[in-house]
């Protein structure tokens, strides 16, 4: 411990004003969506400064991975982004395929079907995650009802993903070299046809809802006189931040790296990569936070497109994981990106050759919005807090980790 | 004809007026000593009546009727409770409290054991005696309101000559209880919400004033059965159709009424997204049951006093006949508004503070003082209330409401049409 | 731009402040650079018309191994433009671990750093708010350390469990 700098704890000073008060949102607070908590100095309903605290659920993701075997990882990853656990599964799975293809002696591939059910379970998980930020974004704004639906049929898609993994919220489905044969889905038997027909039904339920969810919270009035016009975004601000996602989109950046940077099977599918516009006659303009909004609701229309199509095709035939003895990449690193509802989800990962990585570092796309909160809430109001932190979508597992 | 005639203007459809007891208070006196005498007298043994204390009897009489009232008008949030919860339940795809008696109706009564049941906290470093008086005062102020709402014909406390008066004061009294609950609660959640609640009622409180204005203009009376009595011809006599002014003094008024009652669109002041649950964070309890009771018998008296001022009050639809009219017809019209209420706030998002105020100070006061304008020259042309002047009111209402359609409803014809799915 | 080519205009630019480039392990190439130069490298990188590297991808501490000298800090850089990307990495002693602070040039390299200096104790200099960010303010040492050892107690809590 000598080695350790020695680093006086800075006290932070308070210097109140008469017309200044300094009020605790969170931890525990209705709308911070988990564990945030923001340090608000407030003249009366006007925002001076919000300064964000977090780490109330650190978990030490990162030092738990140093002590474990690459699939005992998993089940962590799980717990990162608990709203889209399945994205967050298969980013880690990613960077780690990634890592072992570097080695030419064990050569693998990941199987087609594999792939296949990576992307249609995955893209049901954007739906389910997209749908929970609507229902929120509306509770936060004072609607409780849209919250209530998104729940219904959020339901409909945790009884599928149930039926492939057994479990609602934290899967442990995709592994390294291919999906979790826990529950068997046999190619071409009535098991497989009847999951595939039952999410054909959810999505010809689903999708004419969206547009009654539109109707219902998109084009109200009071929504968008409340969202329209609030915190802005520049796109050169959301790339500083390292914005991503729905919300680099939000701000009028083209980019998605399901289409840019295609990995898995993402170029055989044909879909749009929703970005925000100018809507005057609601009064929106790029890269505020009705635009972000927005496009998580366009974003659940193309999953149902890519989703769709891989219905049409049908899901081929073959083994769900690879040929694989044991997880031990070879000596380098590696780092790993992938577009998680929330935006890319990097893995960092240092491998010395053993079977447990030396370092891991997950890089989260709520860490890297959310530290952009700061400066959009300046001079804003109290409501207006809750309006931006809902629109840039956090989840406070994935920020603490 | 004939036989729908005959069947409302038997005697024996008319149940508000031959059943309940008349126990206007004003008169209370006469009418209780009336009543031994000529009704609890004659039916008791010789050797009773003959000792009966007449004048204890009418003590009792008096005591029996304020109890109905005082018990009665209590009863009314029991049920508002579960009716908004259901109702909730059927615009969000769910049943509601389906466990505690039939289909759950007696979940709210449940819930009211619990609350009694549940630890008085007071917050130790606040205001203990604000503290433990702000919810009595808000509690008092929402039910005084229903002395003045006339009922029916003989079913009201009292007939002030002030009414409309009266009740805009009380309800007024209701922000100081608002504030001194966010002041001794030591929150500063609290103190925000009833600092929020403060600008919101007195702000929305001019509007309201206003539109009320425009009512007392038309009849020229405070009183509340004088208004009623003036919407007596049926349903175009009633004062929203009377001048097209009324009629937008009547949305005034409504809307602002719903900002008096911390609803949604304006329930800024409990938000509880922002301000986790805004003045009434801190209580718990019965002295939370009482804030919860007080704000839905507002959310009735606020319809009641509507109905009263603008859709006739107990009088029908027909004159003569006692279609909607009546005690049970003015349940029915409040309850009707008391649902819109629900369904508004089961619908819509919550504003802004700066938008709410904008809403209130740059539009509703500018309209409402333009309505008293309009009422004053309506008034000049139409000094008698005629066939006429009622026939060109309502041709002039309905061009408004189609021209408004056509503006603002512009997003509403170009909807897609729900595609079959 | 592939990153040999970077490697290439940086070297012109930076002679002796590049001080490799490290391609024969599994994985990302990486340029290593001078821990005193990574500022202005970075600065070039962002301000090079021909580079405009606009986004942080990630930044990140590694401690390989209690026995080394040396913590590594990578920084995992994108060019939106360009749609290029490099890995710089650069090393500074355990002793004395600090460098200057990138986060001037984007503004996630902030919250990245704080999170750096809370769970490695690097210093980096510039930065406007450098505090602890995941652990409690008063927590005791950096626990992703290879050489760390958690406290036995945090406010009279035992830690071990």
């Amino acid at each position: 411990m000598e080695t350790t700098p020695q680093t006086e704890s800075k006290i932070i000073e308070l210097k109140p004003f008469a017309d200044e008060m300094v009020v605790n949102m969170g931890p525990q607070h209705p709308s911070t969506h988990g564990v945030l908590r923001l340090e608000l100095k407030l003249d009366g309903e006007v925002v001076r400064e919000a300064i964000p605290h977090i780490g109330y659920l650190h978990r030490c993701f990162e030092k738990h991975s140093e002590n474990l075997s690459y699939p005992q990882i998993i089940p962590f990853t799980d717990r990162m982004d608990y709203v889209a656990a399945m994205n967050q599964n298969w980013g880690f799975c990613l960077a780690v395929e990634k890592l072992l293809e570097a080695d030419e002696s064990k050569e693998f591939e990941v199987p087609e079907r594999a792939e296949y059910l990576r992307v249609l379970i995955c893209e049901l998980n954007r739906i389910a995650s997209h749908l929970l930020s609507f229902g929120t974004y509306g509770m936060d704004m004072g609607a409780f009802t849209p919250f209530l639906y998104a729940f219904r049929d959020r339901e409909r898609l945790l009884l599928l993903f149930e039926k492939v993994c057994g479990a609602r919220l934290t899967y442990n489905y995709i592994r390294i070299g291919g999906v979790s044969e826990i529950i068997p889905l046999e190619p071409g038997s009535i098991a497989e046809q009847n999951f595939l027909d039952e999410i054909e039904a959810f999505l010809d339920y689903f999708e004419p809802l969206i547009d009654e969810y539109n109707e219902l919270l998109t084009k109200n009035s009071i929504f968008s006189e409340r969202t329209t016009r609030v915190a802005v975004m520049s796109a050169e601000m959301a790339l500083s931040y390292g914005a991503t996602g729905p919300n680099l989109r939000g701000s009028g950046v083209d980019w998605d790296l399901r289409r840019d940077e295609p990995y898995s099977i993402y170029d055989r599918f044909d879909f749009d990569v929703p970005v925000a516009v100018d809507v005057p006659e609601l009064g929106s303009v790029v890269g505020d936070c009705w635009s972000r909004y927005k496009i998580r609701m366009d974003e659940m229309k193309e999953s149902i497109r890519i989703v769709r199509q891989i219905l049409a095709e049908g899901l081929p035939g073959g083994p769900v994981m690879a040929e694989l003895k044991a997880v031990r990449p070879p000596k380098g690193e590696i780092y790993f990106r992938s577009e998680a509802p929330r935006g890319e989800l990097g893995f960092y990962i240092v491998s010395d050759g053993t079977p447990k990585p030396v370092r891991l570092k997950g890089r989260s796309p709520c860490f890297s919005a959310l530290s952009a909160l700061q400066e959009l809430s300046q001079g804003l109001m109290v409501a207006d807090i809750i309006a931006i932190i809902g629109s840039i979508d956090i989840v406070m597992g994935e920020v603490d980790r | 004809m004939s036989d729908f005639r005959a069947l409302f203007a038997s005697p024996n459809f008319n149940i508000s007026e031959s059943f309940l007891p008349n126990i206007n208070l004003q008169n209370q006196l006469n009418w209780a000593e009336e009543f031994i005498q000529n009704v609890v007298i004659p039916r008791l043994p010789e050797a009773v009546a003959s000792h009966f204390p007449v004048e204890i009897g009418t003590v009792l009489v008096m005591f029996a009727c304020a109890g109905i009232f005082v018990g009665l008008v209590p009863l009314l949030p029991l049920v508002l409770v579960l009716a908004e919860r259901k109702v909730s339940a059927r615009f969000q795809n769910r049943t509601g409290p389906m466990r505690v008696g039939p289909w759950g109706t007696l979940q709210t009564l449940a819930d009211g054991v619990k609350l009694i049941f549940k630890e008085d906290f007071i917050p130790p470093q606040g205001d203990k005696f604000l503290f433990l008086l702000a919810p009595y005062i808000i509690f008092a102020c929402s039910f005084a309101v229903f002395a003045a709402i006339p009922f029916s014909q003989g079913i009201l406390v009292s007939d002030f000559n002030i009414g409309i008066f009266y009740i805009m004061a009380i309800s007024s009294v209701i922000v100081m209880g608002v504030i001194m609950a966010g002041w001794s609660s030591n929150s500063k959640w609290s103190l925000l919400g009833s600092l929020r609640s403060a600008a919101q009622i007195v702000s929305y409180e001019i509007p309201l004033g206003l539109s009320i204005l425009t009512v007392v203009m038309l009849v020229e009376s405070l009183s509340m059965q004088e208004i009623v009595a003036s919407q007596s011809n049926g349903v175009f006599s009633w004062l929203i159709f009377r001048t097209p002014f009324a009629f937008i003094a009547f949305f005034i008024f409504f809307i602002s009424s719903i900002a008096e009652v911390n609803r949604t669109p304006f329930d800024l002041p409990e938000a509880e997204s922002e301000i986790v649950a805004g003045f009434h964070t801190e209580y718990s309890g019965m002295r939370f049951a009482l804030f919860f009771i007080a704000e839905y018998a507002n959310m009735f008296a606020v319809s009641a006093i509507a109905v009263t001022l603008f859709l006739g009050g107990w009088e029908g639809v027909l004159p003569g006949y006692d279609i909607l009219g009546g005690f049970p017809g003015f349940v029915i019209k409040s309850l009707a508004l008391v649902f819109l209420m629900m369904w508004l706030r089961w619908t819509l998002p919550r504003l802004r503070v700066d938008q709410l105020m904008n809403l209130c100070w740059k539009y509703f006061i500018p309209i409402a003082f333009f309505n008293i304008l309009g009422t004053g020259i309506w008034g000049l042309i139409f000094p008698e209330d005629t066939l006429i002047s009622t026939a060109i009111s309502c041709a002039i209402i309905y061009i408004g409401l189609i021209a408004a359609y056509k503006v603002a409803g512009r997003g509403l014809a170009q909807r897609p049409a729900p595609q079959p799915s | 731009m592939k990153i040999e080519e970077i490697y290439e205009v940086l070297t012109k630019q930076f002679g002796e402040a590049v001080l490799g480039f490290d391609t024969e392990l599994a994985g990302d190439p990486n340029i290593r650079i001078a821990p005193s130069a990574i500022a202005d490298v970075c600065q070039y990188l962002v301000e090079t018309d021909t580079l405009a590297f606009d986004s942080l991808m990630c930044l990140s501490g590694v401690d390989l191994n209690a026995k080394d000298e040396d913590f590594a800090i990578v920084y995992h850089i994108y060019a939106m433009r360009h749609r290029h990307s490099v890995v710089l990495k650069t090393a500074v002693p355990k002793t004395d671990p600090h460098l200057p602070s990138v986060s001037h040039l984007w503004k996630t390299a902030d919250w990245h750093e704080r999170e750096a200096y809370d769970l490695y104790g690097i210093l980096f200099e510039g930065h406007s708010d450098l505090r602890r960010i995941l652990l409690p303010d008063d927590w005791d040492g950096y626990p992703l350390r290879k050489d760390y050892k958690e406290p036995e107690f945090y406010r009279g809590m035992r830690v071990p469990y």
